[in-house]
């Protein structure tokens, strides 16, 4: 066992970890942050995409133990005033979302792709989201979502 | 893309139905606050595991669980023959003939097993990874046996997969059809064309395909209770009650079924599966809750696969070009066993081989066949996207082949928009349709006489990026289904759907309906339909589903049912408060109920300005102070509706590819579509339903494959080599629609939910093509890989059988991931069916 210390959306913990044990199932099995999901075990889907220290990892593919020391936000750590992030207004708005399977990591993916790229073209959309998979909306709602939430927040004044 | 009317007043007067409300399903998705299925944690929970075949085709000799059951944290390991006395045999519920072979399905292989993935054991642990790593320790000793994947060869019954049926086949079911002008059956009407007309033949193929949903399949199972408490990620959280029930011998009533939140599905999750069966027994073997949650490798290896059909059609013509007669001969592959469909899912496409065309005659001729791989069953269409394909493909094929253009081929020989109600060749009665109007549209969207001409300067050119533009003018049968019909297929059970209505004392209302969404914003779209249907607010409506305790009748959610079956019912549903409502009223007003007017969401006598509100008139329900004498103080309601016919949703889609003809590189340049499928309750619902549908048919024209090895191992079997397209991957459609109303049901409605996908892959193929025809191609093999097409171009025959390309050692394989191994399919080509 290790011990880690890590703050995720906002809390601190300290807890005991095998070390095989996997970000994303310290998030799910032992934090309870169940909004964060699983879709696949290659790392291809990215469903799974949380912050570590505000940028977007796949959980799947980060030890519990790597996170130690590091500040984690999910899905849910998002929008922690209750008002919703303006990406996920935007998903909302654009009906970028059906089943909703893959939309936390969607969403988290696009944070910081916009973070990154605050007026991002539609091919560039597409290609920062080419690691998360969407079963359901044939993508095009979601560029959509994308790119009218970053002029919302371009709008508020920079990435949040 | 379709500009849509945002009106989201709630009073607003035009309704609720049509205008383009956001879902009210979103929230907790957007926030987290999910409940999928892997979600849950019971107090005690345990975690099973499979321990699953390596071998397609093997006879256990032993299984020794020793080492695992004495592995840290494991509370059981459980064997096929352990459960082999109470596991029955998964059910197969469509007998598509009378002597239909439906060979045992153990949920756990007992001594054979017969697809690489079966379940052979199962270990149960407090954790999953505990389960995971015991898996390892069981120790499975097999006798391999040949292994069969081709169907012609298992065709030849040389190796039988199942000996106790004693052949590979497992059904042969031939409909044949012809009209009172017709000069006699199929066979007359192509002899006489052979004499004077065009006979023109053409082979298809359908590759296997992997519905590849997001949310991997999870169940958790509770026997703690009174009740037997199951909670799957399923569509058919009804259907698996009763089917648990009878092969089970569970009691029907000691049974709730509850599928949560479900992460997609596209039919993948229609199905009664070994996971379910086995959780379920070893729940209740062992008194504790138990989950099961597969991996992403798991799912795509043992959940059903799609499409997978060899297809020879053989049409003819006059010399003019106007079509006579079609014959569509069929070989599908049922993978090892037969599924929940089973063969009936092929037969889907019986009814529409004939498209939109007026045929004088029709055969359909097809044989259901097992193999050694994983089985196959309903993905999003269903064996109308396979018909689809083939007669748009022969459309496109024929067209050239008569020196005319596809559009006015077709034009030539679809049914007219004055001819409807039109009793089509194969005995369906289509109510309604504008292909003519669809297709003005679309052309007009497409810019299809500029593209000619780019296509033609390019050609005259030498362009080495060549364009080519692919019709499809396509309809398919939504609404499934009549129960009269499902019934004369030899289907077990019935096509209708049941809706419920509670009116609360406060007036708020709550909507129980039998379909089981999994993304398709049910909770919005039914709000809506009943927000106008009883005057009140879209916010006060609450759409429940997807328990058997809640709504405990339904026939779930497939085959683009739900808003033609199930709103319907949700309509009969609410009309039938307005009529109790409407006593109650009218005895508040102390006037005649015939004088009582429903408007609005409130009462009012005629010509008066008196009138009670619908939450006046709930809550004096819910008192019951001074209700008319011999009425009950309730207004709920509900209906089960049984469609007297299926509905026909049609459309024209257009696509321009782009192919290099130096790489083989086929990219998407534009691609319109416009749809009819009638009225619409949501158009922002219906427009994510036709992109999320185009993605998948586009993805099976040019992506994906389930392929594998001869050894029988599927080597697609994760997200890295299964080509499920990303954002990137994918260009931006034009959507479009008209409306020409239903007239079998009150909402004038359609269905959308399979179309893109069903429309969209002939046409992609027919302007992959379209581009290279000139250059000596006529079929290019799907999917479209780099590799494949540009071996077309230069000429080199793609080998129909894959044991041929081992033997022949000719590399089939493409650049991208997954590459160097054999198709299941194969290639298009002319010629016969063997």
């Amino acid at each position: 066992m290790a011990q880690i210390d890590v703050k995720v959306d906002g809390v601190s913990y300290s807890d005991d970890v095998e070390p095989r044990l996997l970000l994303v199932q310290y998030l799910r099995e032992r934090l309870g942050k169940t909004g964060t999901v699983v879709g696949c075990d290659t790392s291809n889907c990215g469903a799974c995409t949380v912050h570590l220290d505000g940028r977007s990892v796949k959980s799947c593919s980060v030890l519990a133990v790597q996170a130690s020391g590091h500040e984690v936000t999910t899905i849910e750590g998002l929008s922690p005033d209750g008002e919703l992030h303006p990406m996920q207004q935007a998903f909302h708005e654009c009906h970028a979302l059906q089943c909703g399977y893959c939309t936390p990591g969607m969403i988290m993916q696009s944070v910081d792709l916009v973070a990154d790229n605050p007026d991002p073209s539609e091919q560039e959309v597409r290609e920062g989201l080419e690691g998360n998979l969407c079963r359901c909306t044939g993508y095009q709602n979601i560029v959509a979502a994308v790119r009218s939430a970053a002029q919302t927040m371009r709008a508020e004044g920079g990435p949040r | 893309m379709t500009a849509v009317e945002d009106r989201t007043a709630p009073d607003a007067p035009q309704g609720e139905v049509g205008t383009a409300r956001r879902r009210k399903e979103d929230q907790r998705l957007i926030t987290g606050r999910t409940r999928w299925t892997d979600n849950m944690t019971l107090p005690g929970m345990l975690h099973l595991a499979m321990v699953r075949s390596p071998f397609a085709h093997a006879r256990i000799t032993s299984v020794d669980v020793e080492a695992a059951r004495s592995a840290p944290g494991v509370v059981a390991v459980v064997a096929g023959g352990d459960l082999a006395a109470e596991q029955g045999t998964l059910p197969n519920v469509w007998n598509i003939t009378p002597d239909q072979k439906t060979p045992t399905h153990p949920a756990m292989a007992v001594d054979t097993v017969r697809f690489a993935g079966e379940i052979v054991a199962c270990v149960v642990a407090r954790s999953a990874a505990a389960a995971r790593d015991a898996v390892e320790l069981v120790d499975v000793d097999y006798d391999e046996l040949p292994v069969l994947l081709d169907t012609w060869e298992a065709l030849t019954d040389e190796t039988v997969i199942h000996p106790e049926i004693g052949t590979n086949q497992s059904a042969h079911l031939v409909m044949d059809h012809q009209t009172e002008s017709s000069v006699g059956d199929v066979d007359a009407v192509i002899e006489a064309a052979r004499a004077d007309g065009i006979v023109f033949e053409r082979t298809y193929e359908q590759q296997r395909l992997i519905p590849a949903f997001m949310e991997p399949r999870s169940m958790v199972c509770d026997p703690t209770g009174e009740q037997l408490v199951l909670w799957s990620a399923t569509q058919i959280p009804h259907v698996l009650r009763v089917l648990l029930a009878l092969s089970l011998g569970i009691s029907e009533s000691k049974l709730r079924v509850i599928a949560p939140d479900v992460g997609g599905g596209f039919g993948g999750k229609l199905q009664v599966t070994p996971e379910e069966f086995v959780t379920v027994l070893v729940a209740r073997r062992l008194g504790k809750a138990c989950k099961y949650t597969e991996t992403r490798s798991e799912s795509l290896m043992v959940g059903h696969h799609g499409r997978a059909q060899h297809q020879k059609l053989t049409l003819a013509a006059d010399k003019d070009g106007t079509v006579r007669g079609l014959k569509a001969e069929l070989v599908a592959d049922m993978g090892a066993y037969l599924s929940l469909l089973g063969g009936g899912t092929p037969t889907l496409g019986a009814f529409m081989f004939n498209g939109i065309y007026k045929f004088d005659a029709y055969r359909f001729d097809l044989r259901t066949v097992f193999t050694n791989a994983a089985w196959t069953d309903a993905y999003r269409g269903a064996g109308r996207p396979e018909a689809t394909f083939a007669i748009e493909r022969l459309m496109d094929d024929f067209a050239h082949e008569m020196g005319m253009d596809p559009l006015e081929l077709r034009a030539k020989n679809w049914i007219t928009h004055e001819e409807f109600p039109f009793t089509t060749v194969a005995g369906l009665e289509y109510d309604s349709g504008n292909y003519e109007a669809a297709t003005a549209k679309a052309r007009e969207l497409f810019g299809y006489d500029d593209l000619r001409r780019e296509q033609a300067e390019r050609r005259e050119a030498g362009d080495p990026v060549q364009l080519g533009i692919g019709v499809s003018t396509f309809t398919e049968m939504c609404g499934i289904a009549p129960s009269r019909i499902l019934g004369a297929l030899s289907y077990a059970a019935g096509g209708w759907e049941h809706a419920g209505i509670r009116v609360l004392p406060t007036g708020k209302v709550e909507v129980t309906t039998g379909t089981t969404p999994h993304g398709q914003g049910h909770e919005t779209a039914w709000s809506q339909i009943v927000a106008d249907r009883l005057g009140v607010a879209f916010e006060d409506v609450e759409v429940l589903h997807g328990d058997t305790q809640i709504t405990p009748k339904g026939m779930d959610t497939y085959g683009s049912r739900s808003l033609v079956v199930g709103g319907i019912a949700v309509v009969k549903a609410a009309d039938k408060v307005v009529e109790k409502a409407k006593v109650i009223a009218a005895h508040m007003l102390e006037a005649s109920p015939d004088d009582v007017e429903f408007s609005g969401g409130a009462f009012a006598v005629r010509g008066t300005d008196q009138s009670k509100t619908m939450a006046e008139v709930a809550f004096a329900t819910f008192a019951a102070h001074d209700l008319p004498e011999g009425v009950e103080p309730s207004l709920d309601s509900d209906a089960t509706f049984d469609p007297a016919t299926f509905s026909y949703p049609h459309g024209t889609h257009l696509c321009a590819v782009e192919v290099d003809t130096e790489t083989g590189e086929v990219s998407i340049r534009s691609y319109v579509c416009v749809d009819d499928i009638g009225n619409v309750i949501n158009p922002l619902i219906v427009e994510g339903q036709v992109h999320g549908g185009l993605a998948q048919g586009i993805a099976q024209a040019l992506f994906e494959e389930a392929v594998y090895d001869e050894s029988g191992t599927l080597v697609t079997g994760s997200f890295v080599d299964y080509l499920v397209p990303s954002a990137a991957d994918l260009p931006s459609f034009t959507t479009d629609r008209t409306e020409t109303p239903a007239t079998t049901n009150p909402l004038g409605v359609k269905g959308v939910g399979e179309a893109g996908t069903i429309a969209s892959t002939p046409a992609v193929v027919n302007a992959a093509v379209d581009a290279v025809r000139h250059l000596g191609v006529d079929s290019l093999s799907m999917p479209l890989s780099p590799h494949r097409v540009w071996q077309s171009i230069q000429g080199q025959s793609i080998s129909e059988s894959p044991r041929e390309q081992v033997v022949s050692g000719e590399q089939l394989a493409d650049p991208q991931p997954g590459s160097g191994q054999i198709p299941t399919g194969g290639a298009e080509q002319d010629g016969g069916l063997r």
